[in-house]
């Protein structure tokens, strides 16, 4: 048992020690590693900084306000006593904070006062116009996905002839945020993709300029596993700088735009402020980034190490 | 220790190297592989170091026989083998000593331990003195050495040599010999690629001469 502990220290050891000096040979050429990490970093930064924007997007969209007021209409020929009693039962419901009776006449009043049709209303025989309660939802308790549940009981209640909400809008935005975060999900596949290629050609390149060594080490008798390993951290460092370079990338991104947008949001939610995910994106990105450099150094390896032996 | 049986070596373009080669080498035996360039010397020893496989025929190194050897397992069978060739081979962006250290590292040996060794080693072929330089501040013997050292210092029980002395004035060569005959002595079995006739006729080795992909001659001296 302590011979293997032992052994697995000084296994640890060597990767450790590979690890730093490939570390130190991407130092030793530090403009090109530079231009290899900015790329990958730019390549991830850009569907990492559209997919921020979209959250903030989403988290905008979810927030109730004023123009998710449903607006119940009541059968024709209600009593203003029998309206009134139907707004205050729906205002004890806990999804509501607020309903407001409106009699059939108030509505008419309130349409002549916005149409400006006064003469056309006059010569109509009767009020056409139904009484209304206006429902205001309570924004912690309804989501955008539970008021349908929502319009459906009140709908049901006895003497409510429709139930209108103006969502669509809402909806609307929702179904371009979803194809906004199907794009984005491809744009991230394809520039991973090509990521995984910057690395991989990277790599291809440092073993062809390393042929030579690669054959001295065949043949005083390293393995496969030996000559790969190197080459495998520094795809493991290209990736966690590219990782980190994005990282920076979007916060100067976001610093910039975040004035703006808070100028422009101010003008409709003064709840809102932008999200930046700094903690979350520190963790994946770099993550992405190290499995894209392993991955793309274990395509170069696995493709141009085996074709180099000692002649 | 090393032995061949009725080998043959075809490359792919149909020139025969090695024709219907037999010969065995004893265990702890020095001996010189000589003969005219394209005579076949170098695929000899490309066929014992693993680096070309014959043919048709057996080689047997050390009690195994090389056909049987599948390539993942070569760099295991390699490190039973220390090789020293006519361009050194060595890395030219490490050190003296990084270069000497590179079979240790690859078998796992503890740093204390490598330590240890490749001074031995170094001080065996007198460059002690240089280990932290960098080859290309070395002359062309000191670089030989170098490569000696590194053929040596995981103590392998064989000894190959392609032409160690091709690039070096007879005084020199004279002292790379002399390295060999040492190794030699504590038991190594050394087997020497050399067109210096010169050179090796004061040496009383045997000497297998090759002519044509063939034994010329077979004489112990």
């Amino acid at each position: 048992m302590k011979g293997l502990s032992f052994n697995f220290k000084g296994y640890l050891l060597r990767h450790l020690q590979v690890m730093l000096f490939s570390l130190g040979r991407l130092w030793q050429q530090p403009l090109s590693s530079l231009m290899t990490a900015t790329v990958i970093g730019i390549a991830l930064a850009l569907p990492a900084g559209l997919y921020v924007l979209l959250q903030n997007v989403n988290t905008v969209s979810d927030q109730w306000d004023d123009a998710s007021k449903i607006t119940v209409f009541l059968e024709q020929g209600i009593q203003t006593n029998h309206g009134e009693k139907l707004a205050n039962d729906i205002k004890t419901w806990p999804e509501i904070s607020d309903t407001i009776y409106q009699s059939s006449d108030q509505t008419l009043e309130e349409f002549r006062h916005l149409s400006g049709l006064n003469d056309l209303l006059d010569a109509l025989p009767k009020n056409p116009l139904p009484a209304v309660v206006i429902v205001t939802p309570d924004e912690n308790n309804v989501t955008s996905e539970s008021v349908s549940g929502l319009l459906e009981k009140l709908q049901a209640l006895a003497s409510v002839d429709q139930v209108q909400l103006d969502m669509e809008w809402l909806q609307r935005l929702r179904s371009i945020n979803k194809l906004l975060e199907r794009g984005i999900g491809l744009l991230a596949a394809l520039l991973s993709l090509s990521v995984l290629l910057v690395i991989g050609n990277t790599i291809r390149l440092a073993i062809l300029s390393r042929q030579s060594e690669i054959r001295v080490m065949k043949l005083v008798g390293a393995t496969d596993r030996f000559i790969r390993r190197p080459f495998l951290y520094t795809g493991f460092w290209y990736g966690i700088l590219g990782g980190l370079f994005a990282w920076i990338t979007l916060i100067i991104m976001m610093s910039l735009i975040s004035d703006p947008i808070n100028d422009l949001t101010s003008r409709y939610s003064s709840a809102f402020t932008l999200q930046w995910f700094t903690g979350f994106l520190l963790l994946v990105l770099p993550s992405i980034g190290t499995l894209l450099g392993i991955g793309g150094a274990w395509l170069a390896v696995g493709r141009h190490l085996d074709n180099i032996e000692p002649d | 220790m090393i032995q061949f049986t009725d080998v043959y070596k075809r490359y792919q373009d149909r020139h025969e190297a090695l024709s219907g080669l037999s010969f065995h080498l004893n265990k702890g035996e020095m001996a010189f592989l000589t003969g005219h360039s394209g005579a076949g010397k170098s695929t000899l020893l490309k066929l014992i170091a693993l680096i070309e496989r014959s043919t048709h025929g057996q080689v047997l190194v050390n009690q195994q026989n090389l056909t049987r050897i599948s390539k993942r397992k070569i760099p295991y069978y390699r490190r039973q083998i220390g090789l020293v060739f006519q361009d050194h081979n060595l890395l030219h962006d490490r050190t003296v000593f990084d270069n000497v250290a590179l079979p240790l590292i690859i078998e796992g040996e503890n740093h204390r331990e490598v330590g240890r060794r490749v001074r031995a080693s170094l001080d065996k072929v007198g460059l002690l003195s240089k280990e932290r330089s960098l080859p290309i501040a070395l002359s062309g013997g000191e670089q030989q050495r170098v490569g000696i050292a590194r053929a040596v210092v995981s103590r392998p029980p064989i000894l190959l040599a392609d032409e160690p002395t091709g690039n070096l004035d007879p005084d020199l060569s004279r002292d790379i010999m002399n390295l060999f005959e040492q190794f030699n002595q504590v038991g190594v079995t050394v087997f020497i690629a050399t067109h210096d006739l010169e050179l090796i006729s004061t040496l009383p080795y045997r000497q297998i001469a090759l002519h044509q992909g063939r034994l010329a001659q077979q004489a112990a001296q």
